[in-house]
Parts: structure tokens; C-alpha cells; sequence
């Protein structure tokens, strides 16, 4: 542990944008926790006679077209966005680890289904392929995060699979199996903890892919509905506006999502670090 | 070693069959997956049970699920992907009628990010730690951070509402210009075709835009795929050879490091064009772009299930058509594919 921590601050101290990037991390999920109550003014709470003001001191992120604070919109909508990767993140980080695991360790039948299954998700466009479930799924919420469960999932399943496979004959699996652990417990507490720090990179990596992905699907007008406070629904709203010159609608909401996909990837870089120095770039 | 090539390229097309097969499938199951009943859909709200009944036999539902899928492959192979509802045309003209927009739109990003990121990767990779090298990076981390729509809307921003250098985005062509005879569905090349260099350069500045957009978005990854490469390359026992034997800088940099870093490059380019497919989307709403992907979104909103389904698997197959072409480009380029197999 103290071994790790040393480790840490070597890395950090190493790579100012790693550090960078923590601050980051926390920073949204501050907003992801409290943004309705650091927000200063109600998101939906319309004010016609101050629409479309550009940014002020009252106003740092200007008014929308109905007169809503842009910046409240922008902090209240990290929580909504956040918890959307999360869920599917979450979602296709289970699925694809247990899967890419019982393929890996196993082999055979269950290897070549799992890896079928994966090979064809990955042979559609993903983006495109999302949009197809959704439209088939129909258009909720909770079938963007389910949607973008099943894009991701062949990813994780891909490396859960090749951590399970490097490993299904070493000696600790042997040894755990000659002392009658069945294949469950084999999988689950021996198995597990040594594919986790991988996983953990992909999820930090992925996670960055999952925002873009869901917010992209709200801008196309999927999931999300209006009045509801989101980057990507935020960002078509103030589309309109663009060509006008009120870049504020737009821009903010736009460089929030941006920055949160930026924090998430270079945290993945950095974790990569962390557990893998060989892999620097 | 001719034939040689030639038998892998055939099982290369072989090993496509059952990927091909998959997408079918899962774009059937995507059709018989919708929400509810879709005879009642189709029906309309004021239908009764006999016309729902009607429509249900007439659409092959009251079928079991292997005939309905025999059904659907017959159809396919007839080019018949069903009808949109929203302007009662075959789903599959829509599309031919719309896919050399996006087509042209995607090469055009497509040409950009390789004209930029393939450059500044190899000046990047010869001169590790300069001001190049950590421009590359920058420009790397940020591009793969960027929503496509998001650039989008701020190059419109600068270029249009700022500086007025661009047109309106309204998609391919200003209303006071008149599309060039349809030959190839691509106005670049057709407007030179005609001859016309006015629609040439009033195409060219509506496409720019929209271009960099997806070329922005595209750069990231090939950048770093080919810097990585070009490291790698360079720091193996061949190109010292080559250096020691007094070889010009370009030549080993151009004959012996950047043949081999290529692979890897094209490889990451199959990857880059499944990304770009989907960007094409949100950038084609962005700039009122008239392609498949405005089509698709269209159809998504009016829930034009038949027309999304069929865009779903137009996009699939040329994916995998897209691959197979890299795939094969990679026998002819690399001499080492042959001996592996």
C-alpha cells in the first residue's frame, strides 16, 4: 500500500496533467453530487424579459431564449450526465468482465459464442448501431444508458478475455483448483482481482467514449427531453442560435462536455501509468 | 507468390460471410424488437381489430420467427428494405438518393485528417520531446475529447459569424447555385465534369467546413497510431543498419521506417472510418448536410422504423466493406501476410 502511494505521488509529480486531470475528477463530481445546490439560480425557472442576455456577472454563462440562467443549466446537468455513463459504464463493465472471463478461462463453445457476439457488435459503426437500438428499444433514458451498455461492452469483454486467457493455466489457478475450488469461486476470487487494475484502465478510458456517445444521442434528440437540463440537448438548443452570434447557448455546455471527456482521458492515461509503466507514451 | 495473394484475398472474403450474416441477423432483430406491437403501429390510431389483423398478415407478422427471417433474407437479396413511412418511398432509394453526399462529405474529412495527422505523426516520432512532438500530443488528447457537434457548431462560430469567410451552413450548395448533372452524385467531381467552376468552388466552400469538423475528429487517433509506429520503427535494428550504412536521411525515413509504420496506420484507419460513420451523423445535422445520416435522424424522430433499420445496415455493410478493402490492401502492401498463412 505505502509501495502504491509512493508510487502515486511519483506519477503525479511526474505528469502535472495527470495531477491536473484528478483535480478535474473531483471537481465533477462535486458538481455530480451538490450541483443543484451550488447552482444560483433554478434551472428551469424562465425569465422572459432577460432572454438571450450574453454573459454578465449575474449571468456568468448569459441567458438561453426563455431567459434561463445558462450557467445553473450547465452545473445542474453534470449530475444527469455523469450518472448516464455511469449506469451503462457500470452495466457493460459487469456484463463484459463476466463474459470476456467465462470465455478467456473456459475456451471452447462458450469462448467462440462470447467472441462471436463480441465480433459482431464491433462490426457495426457503433455510434450507428446505437441509434438503431434506441429506435427499436423506443426512446427513453434508460434505453440510451442500455444502448450504450451494449456498444461498449465488447471492449471490456476483449480485455477481460485476454487477462483470463494469459492466466487460466498459471500456477495460482492450478494450485487453487487442485485444492477443490470449483469454477466459480476459481473465477470470482482468483481470477477477479488479478484482471481488476486492467479493467480499471478501461473503464477510465471508456468512460470519456460513453459520455461522447450518450451526449451525442441526446443532441440528435434521443432520450433526453426538453426542458431537461443536458450538455448535449443544451448544445442542439443552442445550435440554433450559433449562425445569430449567441455563442453563449452553445459554447458553454459544449466545453463542460468537452472538458469532462478530457478529464476522463487523460485519467485513464494516467492510471495506465500508474499500473503499467510500460505502456507509456 | 501472385496466386499466392490472390487465394488469401478469397479467404479474406470468406472469413466477411459470417460477419456479414451477424449484422443481418441483429438488424432483424432490431426490426422484430420494436416496442410494442408494430402491426398496431402501422395501423395508425384509429384502426380496429380486423384491420390490425389485416396489416399484421400483410407485414408476415402472424409468422413465426424463421419464416419471418427467411422473409426478411429474400427481401434483402432483392435490394427490398421496406418502405418509409414518412414519404412513402422504398427505404433503398432514399438511400442511393442520399449516400453520395455523405460519402463525399466522409472521404473529404477523411483525405484532411490524413493529410495532417500522417505528417505531423512522422515529424513528431523524428524529433521526440520538440515543440512538434508536445503540438502532437496536445492536439492528439484534445481532438479525441472533442463532440464532433461541438466543434462543429464553434467552426461555424468563427468562420461564419466571426470572420464571414464561410457560408451559411445550409448544406451542399447556396440557393442561388443549381446542382451539376447527377454522373457520380458527388459535386466536387461532377461540377468539374460540367466544367462548371463557380458551382466548383461554391461546393468546395459549403463542404470545407463540415470537413474539417470530421477530419478534426478523425486526426486524433491517426496521429498517435502513427507517431507510435514511427517510434517504434525507428528505434528497430534495420534503420540503424540502414543509418550505418550511410543511407540518406529520406531514404531510410521514407524506404525503410515509414514502409513498415504504415501497417499499423491502416489498420487504425478501419478503426477511424467506424468512428467517422457515426460522427457523419452528428455533423450532418450540424450543417443541414443532406445525406443518410440527416435521413436517419428524420426517421428516428418519427419513429420511421423500416427507413433507421435500413441506414442501420447500409452502414454496417459498408463498413465491412470498407474493411475488406483495407484488409486487402494489406496483403498487396505487406509481403509478410503471404508467408504467415
Amino acid at each position: 500500500m505505502k509501495a502504491h502511494m509512493q508510487h502515486l505521488r511519483y506519477v503525479m509529480g511526474e505528469n502535472p496533467v495527470t495531477f491536473f486531470s484528478f483535480i478535474l475528477f473531483f471537481l465533477l463530481m462535486a458538481l455530480g453530487l451538490f450541483g443543484p445546490w451550488i447552482a444560483p439560480y433554478d434551472p428551469l425557472a424562465s425569465d422572459t424579459a432577460n432572454a438571450l442576455k450574453p454573459p454578465t456577472w449575474a449571468h456568468p454563462f448569459g441567458t438561453d431564449n426563455l431567459g434561463r440562467d445558462v450557467f445553473s443549466r450547465v452545473i445542474t446537468a453534470t449530475r444527469l450526465d455523469l450518472a448516464i455513463s455511469v449506469a451503462a459504464v457500470s452495466l457493460s463493465f459487469v456484463a463484459g468482465s463476466v463474459a470476456g472471463v467465462c470465455a478467456g478461462y473456459f475456451g471452447g463453445v462458450t469462448d467462440k459464442l462470447i467472441s462471436r457476439l463480441t465480433d459482431t457488435i464491433m462490426a457495426f459503426p457503433l455510434f450507428v448501431l446505437a441509434m438503431g437500438i434506441v429506435s427499436a428499444l423506443g426512446n427513453t433514458i434508460e434505453n440510451i444508458v442500455y444502448t450504450t451498455a451494449v456498444i461498449n461492452f465488447p471492449f471490456y469483454a476483449r480485455v477481460a478475455r485476454a487477462e483470463a486467457n494469459s492466466r487460466r493455466e498459471a500456477g495460482f489457478v492450478e494450485a487453487a483448483r487442485l485444492s477443490g475450488n470449483g469454477h466459480g469461486r476459481i473465477l470470482l476470487f482468483h481470477m477477479g482481482p488479478n484482471i481488476m487494475p486492467p479493467m480499471m484502465v478501461q473503464i477510465s478510458l471508456n468512460m470519456g467514449y460513453a459520455i461522447l456517445n450518450a451526449a451525442g444521442l441526446s443532441f440528435i434528440g434521443l432520450g433526453v427531453r426538453p426542458p431537461t437540463p443536458e450538455w448535449g440537448i443544451m448544445v442542439a438548443e443552442g445550435a440554433k442560435f450559433i449562425v445569430s452570434g449567441e455563442w453563449w447557448l452553445a459554447i458553454f455546455p459544449g466545453a463542460a462536455l468537452m472538458l469532462a471527456v478530457l478529464c476522463f482521458n487523460l485519467l485513464g492515461d494516467g492510471l495506465r501509468d500508474l499500473i503499467d509503466p510500460r505502456m507509456r507514451t | 507468390m501472385k496466386r499466392d495473394s490472390l487465394f488469401l484475398i478469397g479467404r479474406r472474403l470468406l472469413q466477411a460471410a459470417p460477419v456479414v450474416m451477424g449484422i443481418i441477423v441483429v438488424t432483424f432483430i432490431l426490426t422484430r424488437a420494436l416496442p410494442g406491437d408494430p402491426a398496431v403501429f402501422f395501423a395508425g390510431p384509429a384502426a380496429d381489430e380486423k384491420s390490425i389483423a389485416e396489416i399484421r398478415a400483410s407485414l408476415g407478422l402472424d409468422k413465426s420467427w424463421p419464416e419471418q427471417f427467411w422473409v426478411y433474407l429474400q427481401n434483402l437479396a432483392h435490394g427490398d428494405l421496406g418502405k418509409s413511412i414518412s414519404t412513402g418511398q422504398p427505404v433503398i432509394e432514399e438511400l442511393a438518393t442520399r449516400l453520395p453526399a455523405s460519402l463525399e462529405l466522409t472521404f473529404m474529412g477523411l483525405f484532411l485528417a490524413v493529410a495532417i495527422a500522417i505528417p505531423l505523426g512522422i515529424l513528431a516520432a523524428t524529433r521526440p520531446n520538440s515543440l512538434i512532438d508536445h503540438l502532437c500530443r496536445l492536439v492528439v488528447t484534445i481532438g479525441v475529447s472533442l463532440p464532433t457537434f461541438f466543434t462543429g457548431l464553434f467552426l461555424v462560430y468563427i468562420f461564419y459569424f466571426l470572420l464571414g469567410l464561410s457560408p451559411a451552413p445550409l448544406g451542399r450548395l447556396g440557393i442561388i447555385h443549381i446542382a451539376p448533372d447527377h454522373v457520380t452524385g458527388f459535386y466536387l467531381i461532377d461540377s468539374l465534369i460540367a466544367g462548371d467552376l463557380e458551382v466548383f468552388r461554391a461546393s468546395f466552400s459549403q463542404m470545407i467546413l463540415p470537413a474539417s469538423t470530421l477530419g478534426i475528429f478523425a486526426l486524433a487517433p491517426l496521429a498517435r497510431m502513427t507517431r507510435a509506429a514511427m517510434l517504434g520503427v525507428l528505434s528497430s535494428d534495420f534503420v540503424r543498419t540502414a543509418r550505418a550504412s550511410g543511407l540518406s536521411r529520406r531514404t531510410v525515413l521514407w524506404v525503410y521506417a515509414f514502409q513498415n509504420a504504415i501497417l499499423p496506420v491502416l489498420t487504425t484507419l478501419g478503426m477511424v472510418f467506424s468512428f467517422l460513420l457515426g460522427a457523419n451523423v452528428l455533423v450532418e445535422k450540424v450543417f443541414a448536410w443532406p445525406g443518410i445520416g440527416s435521413f436517419a435522424i428524420e426517421a428516428l424522430i418519427a419513429s420511421d422504423y423500416a427507413a433507421v433499420q435500413g441506414f442501420v445496415l447500409a452502414m454496417a455493410l459498408m463498413y465491412v466493406l470498407l474493411n475488406l478493402a483495407i484488409d486487402i490492401l494489406y496483403t498487396v502492401v505487406d509481403p509478410r501476410i503471404g508467408l504467415e498463412g
